[in-house]
């Protein structure tokens, strides 16, 4: 133990004395880190908020959205007259429309601010959500039509915003606008780290007059058929009526989407994966092309210290006091680049998902963190070994004489 | 006295170009604890091999070596480098102290090795540089420090483990002549307080110093003699 902290002592001074050059040596290591943190805690922050809004709808749910185009703009547009027809389907028992309204920044109640997801439905929404009032009662068809400024929040939001136990009546803010709170829903609990009493409900129309200007909200339509045995044919319904309501062609593709909440869950997870190991593999370069650096500035290190090895060896060092040093010195080095690309990695997330509107905020999972400093560490032990070798292997005689 | 080194036919050969060189050709030799030797010969006599052999740093290719009734020429290389470590300090023409490291952490070095605490190894070390009058200078790194002091840093560093022999190979070519002379009487010292001292010199005058002179040439051992006194009383 005291001999791993003496080498650990003798590395860090050897870092300490050339700053720069070590600076320099770790940032393959910096920037193939930082990059992976950036994208996992992107695409992270994107699947956890996509994921949550199909969580929770039992598999007898479907759900309808707009299809994109190879560039991700919205193709198509899910309109009310849609929904009308929608609902005229046999073995449709409910539908209503979501949509996330991303416009501010959190909701405020006498000064108080707390961060909710604000949602846009319709009536049938609770039913299907199994989102039913404590308090008060959920949105109404009434208050649809006549896009009343109504909300329905979940006991969370009322707790972190400070209002009375009953807050029927009282009135919270979203931006500009004064919504009159009108229901209190059941505590849900949370559900893979996602607190489900974290809403606050709107009417549809009410959310689409806030997002106003937006020409095609992210819309999608959730449906529960009556039966579960059904849902291949009543999806066949669905599609049917869409193409006919927006007019395409036989032979036309369909500019919507169709999908059950299991097949959502699971495409989700395949893109999320599939970006996930394509940057794990061009970072896997990146931590490679950096290690190279390592070791070549570890076999310059070993040169340049030549005498000074063959110091430590007259004074009694064995091969495996000096195996360790250099060794360790390779790890510190990339294992400081490691932590480095952390932070920067995970700022550059946090700072993305803050710059594009209505992007969910980053996110970090554990197991990147330990994968990206076990990687940075790895690095250093592989391409760390083969200079340290280098410097255990010298003879001293000749380390001394060296010039 | 004590034998405490025995060389008995050592031979130490190089291949150079499918030419055999004999760098020491047979060399058989005792020194007692706290003999005083000076090792002479010209360049190219084998007497940096010998002190190589003798130091651990090199293993003879024929021939025992005995040190302190360890046969240290069937040792694998760390048992060698723990003889090092433990029964060798070694002192250099050219100091050979570890830069950017200040004067205490150079003494403290050789106890790294032996797994020493730090309070216990930085204890020894001020001991050892009070020891060679250089307290004051303890937190000066190498390049602070002059000629003389380096040498006398180095001195501390090879006394630190307190070991049986303390080989000094040309301790002052390097120095000036009045530092040559304090580095000569620590010498003196050393040996009066019962430090066996082996030192590589060209230098007839420093050679006379010590108590036995052993004259290389060709890598054998031409002359073996002992001065009159041997209680280290010539002070100049």
């Amino acid at each position: 133990m005291a001999i791993l902290w003496e080498a650990l002592r003798s590395a860090l001074r050897a870092i300490a004395v050339s700053k720069m050059r070590s600076f320099l040596t770790s940032l393959g290591i910096i920037i193939g880190v930082a990059s992976i943190i950036a994208v996992v805690s992107l695409v992270q922050g994107l699947e956890e908020s996509i994921t949550s809004q199909f969580e929770g709808y039992g598999s007898n749910s479907l759900f309808i959205q707009q299809r994109r185009d190879n560039y991700g703009r919205l193709i198509g547009d899910l309109t009310d007259d849609d929904l009308l027809k929608l609902k005229g389907i046999d073995g449709i028992s409910a539908i209503s429309p979501q949509t996330f309204v991303f416009e501010y920044s959190g909701v405020q109640y006498e000064g108080e601010q707390h961060s909710a997801d604000v949602v846009g439905v319709m009536p049938d929404y609770a039913e299907m959500d199994s989102s039913y009032p404590e308090l008060g009662r959920f949105i109404t068809t009434t208050d649809a039509d006549s896009r009343k400024k109504v909300a329905v929040i979940g006991p969370k939001v009322r707790d972190e915003l400070g209002m009375p136990e009953n807050p029927i009546g009282e009135f919270i803010q979203y931006g500009p606008h004064w919504l009159k709170v009108i229901g209190v829903l059941e505590s849900k609990g949370q559900m893979m780290g996602q607190d489900l009493d974290n809403y606050v409900y709107i009417p549809y129309p009410t959310a689409v007059g806030i997002m106003g200007y937006q020409q095609q909200p992210f819309v999608i339509f959730v449906v529960r058929v009556e039966d579960v045995n059904r849902i291949d044919s009543i999806t066949e319904r669905v599609e049917q009526t869409l193409r006919r309501n927006h007019g395409l062609k036989p032979g036309d593709d369909n500019d919507f989407m169709i999908q059950s909440a299991d097949q959502v869950l699971q495409s989700i997870g395949q893109i999320t994966q599939v970006i996930t190991w394509v940057f794990g593999g061009i970072v896997g370069i990146s931590l490679l092309v950096g290690g190279i650096g390592i070791m070549n500035i570890m076999l310059v290190s070993v040169t340049e210290r030549t005498r000074e090895v063959g110091i430590c060896k007259a004074l009694g060092a064995t091969r495996a006091d000096i195996l360790l040093q250099f060794l360790l010195e390779a790890v510190i080095i990339s294992l400081i680049g490691g932590i480095v690309g952390l932070g920067l990695g995970f700022a550059i997330g946090a700072g993305v998902a803050g710059m594009i509107p209505n992007f969910p905020p980053s996110e970090v999972p554990a197991w990147a963190v330990f994968l990206a400093l076990g990687f940075s560490s790895g690095v250093g032990i592989v391409f760390g070994i083969l200079p340290a070798a280098k410097a255990a292997r010298l003879d001293p005689i000749d380390a001394l004489r060296y010039e | 006295m004590n034998q405490l080194i025995s060389l008995s036919g050592i031979r130490r050969t190089y291949q150079m170009g499918g030419e055999t060189l004999h760098a020491l050709d047979g060399i058989d030799l005792s020194i007692q604890q706290n003999d005083y030797v000076a090792v002479i010969g010209s360049s190219g006599s084998g007497k940096s091999t010998l002190m190589n052999i003798i130091g651990c740093l090199d293993t003879p290719s024929e021939g025992h070596y005995r040190l302190a009734d360890e046969d240290v020429s069937e040792m694998t290389g760390q048992q060698l480098a723990a003889v090092r470590n433990r029964r060798i300090g070694f002192i250099f023409q050219s100091f050979n102290l570890l830069p950017r490291v200040d004067a205490l952490h150079n003494v403290m070095q050789p106890l790294v090795y032996q797994r020493v605490s730090y309070r216990q190894r930085k204890a020894r070390a001020q001991e050892l540089l009070e020891r060679v009058g250089l307290s004051g200078r303890m937190g000066h790194q190498p390049n602070e420090l002059s000629g003389g002091q380096r040498q006398r840093v180095a001195i501390a560093r090879a006394l630190v483990t307190a070991p049986s022999i303390l080989l000094a190979d040309e301790p002052t070519g390097n120095l000036d002549s009045s530092t040559t002379a304090d580095i000569l009487n620590l010498f003196d010292e050393l040996h009066r307080e019962g430090q066996t001292i082996i030192m590589v010199t060209h230098e007839p005058d420093i050679a006379r110093r010590c108590h036995r002179q052993v004259r290389l040439k060709d890598g054998q051992i031409i002359e073996d003699s002992r001065s009159a006194m041997t209680t280290g009383k010539e002070e100049h």
